[in-house]
Formats: structure tokens, sequence, C-alpha cells
């Protein structure tokens, strides 16, 4: 056990867990964010994907040691003030199904939006290529991106 | 799946002080408490005019938290904004409550409109006493009851104490579609906010005060128990609290995270008996199926004689191998076992037999077992089972508290029920124009109800009637069935059956034509270009209808209109759950593999409830359909699963996500199935496409192997 020290979504948390347990189930059993998914626990699948310093992370396969003083940011912390643009867009398409991936999905676009503001299709492939859906909801989450760009991106 | 039964829609009950409600039935003992009772109505109206419709299928993302509510509120002209959605857990009231067999729609369209059109009567019965007018002056709108020439008007919530005395109509007129405001709208999915927030609780992320948490460690061996274990090395891991055997087969890990509980299965030592399958391959599998061939099959669909009609003979054989469901949600169940009763949040297609079959586990009876639905980050069929429910019981019992029960995504490949191996042989004979004069389809694989101890009336698995029917008014025409065995775990997954056969049916057509030397969707069109009804156990198939849906999927899809260099085209048909499916699939090849672009897909599935969904689910099942085309196969070695993750079991990502564009034929016939009929065409189409780009015959699944 060790005492670790994250800021999540702007707040400073400590705690108390062995240093190699993944980000993700110090996420969802230790602070009790939920909305960050376990799909494969092995970075196959994306549902995980949280923010760290920025950067889209899989959180299943990331200790949470590697992340000790840093700046995680999760679906929960995602739109500051109401919903980002992506989550608007996200309901403006109709992409949820089940929505268990979509959080996920929703991470890893807003990440692109930070660094690329208007994607094109190639850039939106190769951003969301590691998230999947078994709902197959591919091609609303494209058209999703492209709308959520079209309307400042990156808010 | 029988819908509501006409008993217990009628037995309306009435709750002093909580409005109107219908369909609401009082079970024996419930009475005394008239503040608090069990939401086990379709509809409750309180006197601030709010809404509540009742769900009592399971939403597993296709929408009936959504949709139901739609058809009730059209007929009750409420206002949508007003009305909230209530999930039912397992109940008395509603009947089969199983969400499976794209049967949401199907089977609720009659009951919910009804429940809606009972309470539209009486709440205009009740504003034509409070104004003292005839009721025939008298009109529902949005919420409102109004009496024109007064212009008089009363919400809903004004007039429920009025409208809770009055008796329950028994025969209420039903709208016709040509006066839908609501059933036939995109309505936004009423649960998609919360899902982008991640506020949605799948039940994965359903928590109670004090819970534990569990993993189980099951023998790996198909069939095989757990002969002995040590737990030294797992009880070291901080935060383990138990290990326990909990069945024949598995021991289960608790501790106070899901880590935790990983790590203790991690270095838990387990001794196993493996059991008589301990040998068992893909290849013994294989051979099984081939020694059923031999077997009379039972008769499912027969037309004239096959054997009896002349000209070229053609034949060809196909075959599929198991496949898995893998939901995005790994399985999970919470239990909360309290000595005289249980109470389960469960991911579940199956609330009630969850009910029953935790209760017979653990020594309750069903009443005694409270089951809440929460939502699935998919179902597929997975959750159509009961195992991940009991296993979740039978730990909370044997710790005396809240449990949840995690499995991991390696758990979930591989112990999972699996979509059956199956063989078929086809053959047909074409007469001097090249059509077909005559056609056999032996369907040979094991029996998913057969397995389970379910019964199998003259040998024919129960699924069958609704996913292997005619397409065609072939004359002489022959569906049989051989039920084979195996002693792998069998489940329903997505088109079930209708995957299988349509693959072989629509890649032999595909060959027919070939044969012909005729264009495939024409060759289909003229296949089809008699009008005929065809019977196919409780089903009707309409040739007409087919041919409809080809046709429009001929003229969506461009077909005769010249293709760009590089790309090639394959179409299939196919009818299953009642409802009528053309899909065309456009693709390029690259090396030997084929990148999909374009699918035009058109449905008739009688009257559409909501056309965004409709969409969600046609594109969705697409996709699932590519999957299952492309990679989808399930081995077994030495008794074990092999495949394990996403990594060699790997579903569709979006750089393979072709385009989708769905079109459903204008119809006010009942609602059919739309959750699976869009699956089985894919493969075939998909395989004609590669067809003619490649000249060669895909006789086989999975495309990549």
């Amino acid at each position: 056990m060790a005492d670790i020290t994250l800021r999540v979504n702007g707040s400073e948390k400590k705690v108390s867990v062995s240093p190699e347990t993944p980000l993700l189930w110090v996420l969802r059993d230790t602070l009790d964010l939920t909305g960050t998914k376990f799909g494969c626990g092995a970075g196959l699948c994306g549902a995980c994907t949280v923010h760290v310093e920025g950067n889209p992370i899989r959180s299943c396969s990331t200790p949470v040691s590697q992340v000790a003083g840093k700046n995680v940011t999760t679906i929960e912390g995602l739109g500051a003030s109401g919903l980002h643009v992506l989550q608007q867009a996200w309901i403006a398409e109709e992409v949820p199904q089940c929505g268990y991936c979509q959080t996920g999905q929703i991470m890893s676009a807003a990440a692109l939006l930070a660094k690329t503001p208007n994607p094109t299709d190639d850039q939106i492939t190769q951003a969301m290529n590691g998230n999947l859906c078994r709902c197959g909801t591919y091609e609303r989450i494209r058209k999703a991106i492209h709308r959520a760009a079209g309307n400042g991106g990156a808010r | 799946m029988s819908p509501l039964s006409r008993r217990e829609f009628v037995a309306a009950g009435v709750a002093a002080g909580a409005g109107l409600v219908i369909g609401f039935y009082l079970p024996h003992g419930s009475s005394s408490n008239k503040e608090s009772f069990s939401p086990n109505a379709y509809l409750r109206i309180t006197p601030d005019s709010k809404v509540t419709i009742v769900v009592a299928r399971s939403e597993m993302g296709q929408g009936v938290r959504t949709a139901l509510p739609m058809i009730l509120a059209e007929e009750l002209e409420a206002d949508w904004k007003q009305i909230e959605i209530e999930q039912a857990g397992a109940s008395t009231m509603f009947g089969d409550q199983t969400t499976g067999g794209s049967a949401s729609i199907r089977t609720t369209w009659d009951p919910m409109r009804k429940a809606g059109a009972i309470a539209r009567e009486m709440l205009i019965s009740a504003a034509a006493l409070t104004w003292n007018v005839p009721r025939s002056g008298c009109t529902a709108e949005s919420g409102h009851i109004k009496h024109a020439a007064s212009s008089r008007s009363l919400t809903y919530g004004e007039l429920v104490n009025k409208a809770s005395t009055l008796p329950i109509p028994s025969d209420v007129p039903l709208k016709q579609s040509k006066d839908y405001k609501i059933v036939g709208q995109r309505l936004a999915r009423v649960d998609s906010p919360a899902k982008v927030k991640g506020e949605a609780v799948f039940g994965i992320d359903f928590r109670l005060p004090g819970m534990k948490f569990a993993v189980l460690s099951r023998c790996p061996v198909i069939g095989g128990k757990v002969s002995a274990f040590d737990d030294k090395e797992s009880k070291k891991i901080a935060g383990v609290s138990y290990v326990g055997k909990i069945s024949d087969s598995a021991v289960a890990v608790v501790a106070d995270s899901v880590w935790g509980a990983m790590e203790g299965r991690r270095v838990l030592n387990v001794t196993w008996d493996e059991g008589a399958n301990k040998d068992l391959n893909t290849a013994a599998v294989v051979a099984s199926l081939k020694q059923a061939v031999a077997r009379k099959g039972a008769s499912l669909y027969s037309a004239g004689d096959p054997t009896k009609a002349g000209g070229r003979k053609i034949s060809a054989e196909y075959s599929l191998p198991f496949m898995a469901h893998a939901p995005m949600e790994p399985g999970n169940c919470t239990a909360h076992y309290q000595g005289a009763k249980c109470e389960m949040w469960i991911p579940t297609q199956v609330p009630q037999d969850c009910r029953d079959s935790v209760a017979t586990a653990i020594g309750l009876d069903p009443d005694q077992v409270k089951v809440n639905v929460t939502l699935m980050g998919g179902g597929f069929g997975r959750r159509l089972e009961h195992d991940y429910a009991i296993e979740a019981a039978l730990v909370s019992k044997a710790i005396n508290g809240p449990v949840k029960v995690v499995w991991t995504r390696e758990d979930d490949m591989r112990f999972s029920t699996y979509r059956p191996a199956s063989l078929h042989q086809l053959s047909a004979s074409l007469d001097g124009s090249g059509s077909v004069a005559g056609l056999t389809h032996r369907i040979i694989a094991p029996s998913i109800s057969g397995q389970k101890g379910q019964p199998t009336p003259n040998n024919v698995d129960p699924d069958l009637p609704d996913e292997a029917g005619p397409v065609y008014g072939i004359p002489n025409y022959s569906v049989e069935y051989v039920m084979s065995e195996t002693p792998v775990p069998l489940g329903w997954m997505r088109s079930v059956y209708a995957l299988q056969a349509a693959f072989a049916l629509e890649s032999f057509i595909d060959e027919l034509a070939a044969a012909a030397g005729k264009d495939p969707l024409k060759y289909r069109l003229q296949l089809l270009a008699k009008d005929q009804d065809l019977a196919y156990f409780s089903t009707t198939w309409h040739t007409a209808r087919m041919r409809g849906v080809l046709q429009l999927a001929a003229e969506k899809s461009g077909w005769d209109k010249p293709l760009p260099a590089g790309r090639y085209r394959g179409v299939a048909c196919f009818g299953c759950f009642a409802s009528y499916m053309a899909e065309v699939v456009e693709i390029s090849m690259e090396g030997d593999k084929p990148q999909v672009h374009r699918v035009v897909a058109v449905v008739d599935c009688g009257q559409v409830v909501n056309p965004a969904i409709l969409e969600q689910q046609i594109q969705g099942g697409i996709v699932y359909g590519l999957g299952n085309a492309l990679r989808a196969k399930i081995t077994i070695e030495k008794g074990r699963v092999v495949q394990g993750n996403f990594d060699d079991y790997a579903p569709l990502r979006m750089e393979e996500t072709p385009t989708v564009e769905v079109y459903a034929v204008p119809s006010a016939e009942t609602p059919t199935g739309i959750g699976e009929p869009s699956v089985p065409p894919v493969a075939p189409a998909l395989c004609n496409a590669i067809f003619a780009a490649t000249k060669k015959r895909i006789r086989a699944l999975p495309v990549l192997s």
C-alpha cells in the first residue's frame, strides 16, 4: 500500500492503494467515478480512456503510481460548465445506443479536438480507432466529431 | 414470448391518492401500503400531470426506454415533455419480460396502445362529467382534455381524481396510423444525456453501502470441476476478505475492490478435475457436425418435391464457427442476500428467469427474490443467461453481505455461451432458363434450447420458426433441420440461427445466379416475381414484401449504374423475426482483404415507431454482422476456449466501418422485429461482393481466418 496524491477533475485526491493498481480501479472503486468504464483490462477497447495532463490514456493499463501528482480528467470533469461541445454533438447526432463505450469515445475525441480543432476523416479514424463500440456507432461518432469541430471544437 | 395476458391487463386497480393507475394489479397483501405501491403498472398519472410510463423490457441499447413509451403516449395523447420513464424489475404483471427475439415492440405494441387508450377514454369521461357535457364534445390533446364548444380545458393532472373513480372500459378505440403524432417521429432517446455525461448507471456501476467485489476462478475446461484450492497467496493480497468454493466449478475471491479481487484470483491456486472434455478441440466439433449429416432431418418448410425437380444439379456445403457476443460491459451482478430475502441488481434480458433461477440456487421462493433491472452495456443475447446472477447470489449468501460479481473480458470470452457452429448442405435444380426448379437446404447444428434441457418439439429447435423461413416461392423447396450435439455451451446470439441460414442460402442463390449467367439481384427478383404467401410456422412470408425491399435496395444502391474501377457489389435478402431485409454491400479488395465502403439497407418492418432508433439498430446490426463475417471465430483446444480478449477476437473498428444508408418501406402494418434482421444478410452480401471481385466463393466463415 502507498499513499498517492493525484489531481482528478481539478481536485486533489489522496488515495491509499497498492501502487500498481490501475488508475481505472482507483477512479471507479476508490473515488466512485464510475463514468470511466472497464471493457477489456488490456488497453484494447478504449472504454477506460481518461486524460492525463491532457493526453488520452487507457486507465486500465496505467498504474496509479504513474500519475501521482498529475492532472487527471475523467468524463465527469469534461464539461466544466454544462455539456462539453462534444457531449452536445453526441446527443444531436444520436450517437449512444447502449452507451457503455461512449464516455471513453468522448474522451478520445476531446483529446483529438484539443490538438486538432478541425480534424479530417483520416485524423478522426486514427484518433478513434482504438475505441471499440459493439453497437456499431462509429459513423455517428465521426459525424458528431465533425459537428463539434464546426461548433468551436475544443472548448 | 407471450404478450401480456388479458387477465393481467384488465386487472387494473386504483390506489387512493395515487392518481389514475392503469394496468396496476394489486398482488395479495400489498394493498395495505397505498402510498408506496410497486411500480408494476404501465402508466401512472399524478395530480401534477406527471405521466410515468413503466417499461417492462430491458434497455441494452436498442431504445426500448424511448420507443415503448412512445406507443403508449401516442394513444394517451400525452405531452411527451411530461413523460417520465420507469424501469420495471422482475414482475408478475407484464407477462413474459424476456428482452430478445426482436420482440419488444412486437409483443408490447397492443398492450401499450390499449393502456394509453383506456387512460385517454377515462380522462375524457372524467372531463365530460366534470363539465356535465356529452363525451362526444370532448377531445384529448397534448396532456389536456378540451371542450371546444365552451373553450374549456383541463390538464390530465386535474382530472386524475375523478378518472380514478370511473369504471375501466374494456373496449376502447385505437388511433389510425395517419393520425399519429408521436409514433413515427424521430424523438430523441431519453437516455442519451446521462450516457454522454457518464451518469448512466450500468450494472457494473451500481453500488450498495458496504458492498464487496468478487471475481471467480472457473474451471477452464468445459464441464470441469474444482478438485482443490489453496488460498494462502490470495489472502495475502490487500483487501481480500474471503476465498471460497461457491459451486462445483468455481472458487470466488472477494475483496474491497475489483482490482483486489482480480489480484487475489491471479495468485489463487486451484486444482481442476478437467473431466470428460479435457481433450476436446475444434476438429472434433466439426467432425461431430459432419457425422450428423447422415441423420434424417426434421422438416421446417416443404413445398412440392425437390427430389423430383429435373434439370441441372448444383450443390454446395457451407460452414460457420462458434461466435461470442462480447458486449462491451462484461458480465456482472450485484446481490444482497439477507436470509429470508435476496435483492439483485442485474443487467439482464431475463429478469424473471434470473429471479426463479436465483431462488432455486439459494433455497428461497421466487417471491423472496427481488430483481432490479439495470442498464446494460450491450446484450446481443449474452444476457439471456442467468449464470452471473446465480454466482452473485451464491457469493452473497456465502459472505452474508452485499457483493458485486464482476467478470473480466477473458471471463466473458471463455465462459460465454456461443452461437452454434453449423454446417449447411444446399442443392438445387436449375430449369432450362436457369431459374430454380427445386432447392433443398439442410441445416445441421446443435440446438441451443435442447442443450439447456428446454423442449424441442418434433426435433426442431424452437428458435428456428423465427429465423430460418423460406425467402423465395420456389416450387419445390425443402428446408430441413438436423439436430446435432456439442459439449460447447450454446447461447442465443443476435439473430441466432438466421445468421447461419442466411449466409448459406443467400450465398448459394448467388452461386445459382452465377451458374445461370444472370445478374444476382435480377435473379432474386425473378424468384420473387410471383405474389405468394409462404406459410412457415406461425409467420406467413409474402414474396411481394421481400420483392419490395429488394427493389428499393436496387434503386437506392444504384445497382444498374456502373461502379468506379476497383469497386464491387454484392446483394442478399432475408426475412427473420417477421421483418424483411435487403442489403447491398459495396467493397474494394486490398490484397485478400475486403474493405467495405458502403452498405445500402432496406427494411420492411411494418409501422416504424421511431425512425432514428430504427436507423441506429440497422447500422449497428450491420457493423455487428460485418465483424461476425470477417473475423468472429471461437475455437476450442484441450477443452478450453482459445480466444480471450479483443486482440484474438477482434470486433470491427472505425477504420473498417462503412457508410450505412438505411431505408424503411413506408407501412402501417403491425410492427415487426428490428434489432436483429439487419444482421443475417451482411455476411452473404459481403461474400457475394467478394465473389464479384475475385470469382472466389467463400463457403466458410469467417472471411479472414
